[in-house]
C-alpha cells in the first residue's frame, strides 16, 4: 500500500505551460473568465471589426490544435519499448511523473535520465503514475489505458480530464487501486458514475470538484456504487462549521504549496 | 445669431450626454455599430421600414425546419464550403419555441448498438464530434456549450430467440470500431445485482461513447454556431414550392417528368402575408412533417407504383415518456437499460428519478393528432414489464410524462438522405423514426457532401436514398428503442 499512497506526498509540479497558454484566449476551459463583463481590447475590437473576430477565431483554433498534437499517440515508443515506456515517456513530457515498480520515482525534469537508462526501466511496469496538472486529455490518456500493473493513478487539477475522460478508464479495471481526481475542474457526477467499472478501486479521491452539483449527495452515491471503496471528499459537515476567516488564504489559488491532506481541503461552497 | 447656435449646440450636447447616461455604456455602442452599419454601403437600407422578420428575397439554400437535423446541414454546409461566405443558407422553422419539435422532447440518448453498420458509423461520427463539441461550435466570448453527457451506456438484453441476433449485432458494431461488450445473465447479476435474470439469454453493453445528454444544449449550440457562420433565420411556415418541369427520356425510352423547385413561399406568422424565396436547393428536414412537405413538393403525387406515385413515407407517430420516482431503485451505476421486449429507462438526475417508456405496437398507435399522453399505457404496458425486470419498481411514483413525435419511417424505420430522383432539387434529412437526434451531426455532415461534391464522402450513405422506397428495398433496423 506504501507505493501507490506515495504520490500524495510528491513535490507539486510547475504549473504547465501548454495549459496556461490554452486558457488565455478561450471562453471553452474557462467559461466564467470572459463573461465577468472584463471587456478586453480584443474583445471591443472584435465586436467592432469581423476581421478581428476573425483573427481571434484563427488563434482559439491555433491553441486547440496545439491541445491535440500535444495529446497525439506515442505509437512509435510503444511498439519499440512497450506501453509502459510509452506512457511514461507520455506522462514526464507531461510535467507529471511515474514511478516503476521497485524503482523511484521519476519526474519530468528527470527524463533524460529515465531516456538514457531505458533499458533498465523496460523490465518492469509502471505501478504509478502522477500527473497533477497536466494538460491531458482525451485522447492523451489513451496512452495509459495499456499500463496493465497501474495502481495508481493521480488527475489532480487536471483542467481538461472531464467526464469523456472518466467513461475510457475501465481497461484499468483489473489492477487500477487508487485513483484520485481531484480539483479536476471539468468531471461532475455524470462522469463519476462510470468509475463502477473500476470494482478493484480501494481509494478514491473525489474532493473539490467544482463541476458537481451536489457533492454531498454524490459521494454517498459513489460509495453506495463503489462499496470496497474508500472515497474522499469533501467534507461538507466541516465546511458548515468552518468561519470564513479561517479559511485558508491561498485557496484560491490554483496550486497550494502542500498538496493537503484529505479532509483539509477547503470545502467547495466556500471556494 | 452665435449665442443661439451657441445655445442649441450645448443644448443637444447636454441631451446627448443625458441619453448617454440613462442608456449605459452598452446599449450606446451597440446603437453606434448600428449606425455605422447602415450608413456603410453594401448594407440593407433600414430608414424606411424594417424588413428584419421577413426572410430574404433569394437564398442558395433553404432549409425546412430548425430542428437538430436541419441545423446540423446548415452547419455542414458553411463548414464545408470552399470559400467563406460562398453560400447563402436559410433555415425557415415555424415555431421558435420548438414546443412541438422532436429534438426537445427527445430522451436524448447516444449509442451504437443499431444492426446496420451505417448507423453505428453515424453514431460514432456523432460521438465524436459531441465529445469535441466545444472546438467544432467555438464562438469566441460565447460560453462553452454544457452538453451534459452522461457516458452511462446502453443495456441491451436479449431472450433466448433473440440471442444469435445481438451476438451477431455485436460482432458487426465491434467491427466498427464500437466498445460494446457481450454479457451472460450472471455476469448482468453480479454487475446489476437490481436486475432480475429471469428469461435474459444475453446482454450487451456499452461500455464507451454511449450514454445520453441535452439535446437542448446540442440544439441551442448548433444555432448559436450556424448563426455565427452567417446562416440566416426565418420564423415562418413553408406552404407552397413553386416548381416547373421538364419532360425527358431516360436510356430505356421511358418518359420521366423532372422537376425543379425555383421559390419556396414562407408564411408568416399569424398572417396572411407569406414571402417567396427564390432558391437553388431545398432541403427537407422537416420531422415528423417532412411527409407533408415533400407532398407539397407534388412527390407521391403520380400512378401508383411509379417512381411519381411514391410518397415519402414519414408520419408523426407520438411516443409517450414517462418520469418516475423510487426510492429504492437502482444507483448511480445505472445504464440505459432496454429490455427484451422495448420497455427501457434510464436515470435522471441524482434523486432516484427515472424515465422510460415504450414503442406501442401498430395495434396499440395512439392518435397522433396531439400531445396527449396516455396514463394508462404505462400502468398496462409499460410498469408491470418494469416491475418484473427491474424489483425494486413494484413501488414507484409516477411524477410527471410527457409525449412527443418520432419522424417515424413507415417503411422500414431508417433515415432518408439524399436527393429525391425526380424532384431534383429536393434533399432529404429525414425518417430517423426515433434516432434522429444522435445521427443528425452525421447526416448533416453527409447531405452537405452530396450537395456540395456530388456524392457522399465520410459515410457512405447510398444505402439510404429515397429509391429504395420505389426499388421496395427495406434497409430495416431491429434496433428501434
Ligand atoms: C419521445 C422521444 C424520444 C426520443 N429519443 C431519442 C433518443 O434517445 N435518441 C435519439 O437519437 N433520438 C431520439 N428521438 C428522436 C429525435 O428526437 C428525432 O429523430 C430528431 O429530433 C429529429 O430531428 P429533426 O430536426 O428532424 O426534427 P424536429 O426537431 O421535429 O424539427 C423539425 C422542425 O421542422 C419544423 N417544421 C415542420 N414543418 C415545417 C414547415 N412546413 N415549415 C417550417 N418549419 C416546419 C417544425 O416546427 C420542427 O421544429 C426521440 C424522439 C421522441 C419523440
Amino acid at each position: 500500500m506504501a507505493a501507490p499512497r506515495a504520490f500524495l506526498h510528491l513535490i507539486p509540479l510547475k504549473w504547465n505551460w501548454g495549459e496556461r497558454g490554452f486558457r488565455d484566449l478561450s471562453g471553452v476551459t474557462t467559461p466564467e473568465a470572459s463573461h465577468r463583463g472584463r471587456r478586453t481590447l480584443l474583445q471591443f475590437l472584435s465586436d467592432h471589426f469581423y476581421d478581428v473576430e476573425f483573427l481571434r477565431e484563427y488563434f482559439l483554433r491555433k491553441q486547440m490544435q496545439k491541445l491535440h498534437l500535444e495529446n497525439g499517440s506515442y505509437i512509435r515508443v510503444q511498439n519499440k519499448y512497450g506501453p509502459d515506456i510509452a506512457g511514461a515517456y507520455f506522462i514526464l513530457k507531461h510535467g507529471g511523473a511515474v514511478k516503476f515498480r521497485d524503482m523511484e520515482w521519476v519526474r519530468s525534469d528527470e527524463w533524460r535520465h529515465f531516456i538514457a537508462g531505458v533499458s533498465k526501466f523496460q523490465a518492469v511496469p509502471v505501478e504509478a503514475v502522477d500527473a497533477s496538472g497536466c494538460a491531458i486529455n482525451y485522447d492523451g490518456l489513451g496512452n495509459l489505458l495499456s499500463l496493465k500493473e497501474l495502481r495508481s493513478l493521480s488527475l489532480q487539477r487536471c483542467p481538461h480530464v472531464d467526464d469523456w475522460c472518466l467513461s475510457r478508464l475501465y481497461p484499468l479495471a483489473s489492477s487500477l487501486q487508487e485513483l484520485s481526481l481531484a480539483g479536476c475542474p471539468r468531471i461532475s457526477e455524470r462522469g463519476l458514475a462510470c468509475l463502477h467499472h473500476l470494482q478493484n478501486l480501494h481509494r478514491l479521491d473525489i474532493s473539490d470538484l467544482p463541476a458537481v452539483n451536489f457533492p454531498g449527495l454524490t459521494q454517498i452515491l459513489v460509495e453506495e456504487m463503489l462499496p470496497n471503496c474508500e472515497v474522499v471528499g469533501m467534507d461538507w459537515a466541516q465546511g458548515l462549521r468552518q468561519g470564513p476567516d479561517e479559511q485558508p488564504q491561498d485557496a484560491a489559488g490554483p496550486i497550494p504549496v502542500e498538496p493537503l491532506a484529505p479532509g483539509s481541503r477547503q470545502p467547495l461552497c466556500n471556494s | 445669431m452665435l449665442r443661439r447656435v451657441l445655445r442649441t449646440g450645448l443644448g443637444r450636447s447636454l441631451l446627448i450626454r443625458e441619453l448617454g447616461a440613462s442608456s449605459g455604456k452598452g446599449r450606446n455602442v451597440s446603437e453606434m455599430k448600428k449606425k455605422i452599419r447602415s450608413l456603410l454601403p453594401g448594407e440593407p437600407d433600414n430608414f424606411m421600414y424594417d424588413t428584419r422578420h421577413l426572410p430574404p428575397e433569394r437564398s442558395d439554400v433553404v432549409i425546412v425546419g430548425g430542428g437538430v437535423i436541419g441545423l446540423s446541414v446548415a452547419f455542414w454546409l458553411k463548414k464545408l464550403e470552399k470559400r467563406r461566405d460562398g453560400i447563402r443558407v436559410l433555415v425557415v422553422e415555424r415555431d421558435q419555441t420548438y414546443s412541438r419539435a422532436s429534438t426537445g422532447l427527445s430522451v436524448g440518448g447516444i449509442r451504437q448498438q443499431f444492426s446496420v453498420p451505417e448507423n453505428v458509423q453515424l453514431s460514432l461520427f456523432s460521438v465524436d464530434f459531441l465529445r469535441n463539441i466545444n472546438e467544432h461550435l467555438a464562438v469566441v466570448d460565447a460560453p462553452p456549450v454544457d452538453l451534459q453527457f452522461n457516458p452511462s451506456g446502453y443495456l441491451l438484453l436479449a431472450s433466448e430467440e433473440g440471442a444469435a441476433i445481438l451476438e451477431s449485432n455485436v460482432k458487426m458494431q465491434r467491427q466498427e470500431g464500437a466498445k460494446i461488450c457481450l454479457m451472460s445473465p450472471e455476469q448482468l447479476r453480479k454487475k446489476f445485482p437490481w436486475i432480475n435474470t429471469e428469461g435474459v439469454a444475453l446482454a450487451s453493453f456499452g461500455m464507451e461513447n454511449e450514454g445520453w445528454f441535452d439535446p437542448w444544449s446540442l440544439l441551442q449550440g448548433l444555432r448559436r454556431k450556424v448563426q455565427s457562420m452567417g446562416v440566416l433565420f426565418c420564423q415562418g411556415e413553408v406552404t407552397r414550392f413553386v416548381t416547373s418541369s421538364n419532360r425527358m427520356r431516360n436510356s430505356a425510352g421511358e418518359e420521366v417528368n423532372l422537376r425543379r423547385i425555383h421559390e419556396v413561399h414562407v408564411k408568416m406568422d399569424n398572417s396572411l402575408e407569406y414571402q417567396p424565396v427564390e432558391c437553388a436547393i431545398v432541403i427537407n428536414a422537416a420531422g415528423a412533417w417532412s411527409g407533408q412537405v415533400a407532398e407539397l413538393a407534388g412527390i407521391g403525387k403520380g400512378p401508383p407504383g411509379t417512381l411519381q406515385g411514391t410518397k415519402l413515407p414519414v408520419e408523426p407517430r407520438k411516443r409517450f415518456v414517462y418520469m418516475w420516482h423510487c426510492p429504492q431503485g437502482p444507483g448511480l451505476e445505472t445504464p440505459l437499460l432496454t429490455d427484451t421486449n422495448g420497455v427501457y429507462f434510464r436515470r435522471e438526475g441524482l434523486g432516484n428519478n427515472y424515465i422510460g417508456g415504450r414503442s406501442p405496437t401498430e395495434e396499440e398507435e395512439p392518435d397522433p393528432a396531439d400531445l396527449e399522453v396516455d396514463h394508462d399505457f404505462f400502468q398496462n404496458k409499460v410498469w408491470p414489464h418494469l416491475a418484473y425486470r427491474v424489483p425494486a419498481f413494484e413501488s414507484l411514483k409516477v411524477r410527471s410524462a410527457w409525449a412527443g413525435y418520432y419522424d417515424y419511417n413507415t417503411f422500414d424505420q431508417n433515415g432518408v438522405v439524399g436527393p429525391h430522383p425526380l424532384v431534383v432539387n429536393m434533399y432529404f434529412a429525414t425518417g430517423f423514426s426515433g434516432h434522429g437526434l444522435q445521427h443528425a451531426l452525421g447526416v448533416g455532415r453527409a447531405v452537405a457532401e452530396m450537395l456540395l461534391n456530388g456524392h457522399f464522402q465520410t459515410i457512405d450513405m447510398s444505402p439510404f436514398l429515397f429509391s429504395r422506397f420505389y426499388l421496395e428495398e427495406k434497409l430495416l433496423e431491429q434496433n428501434i428503442i
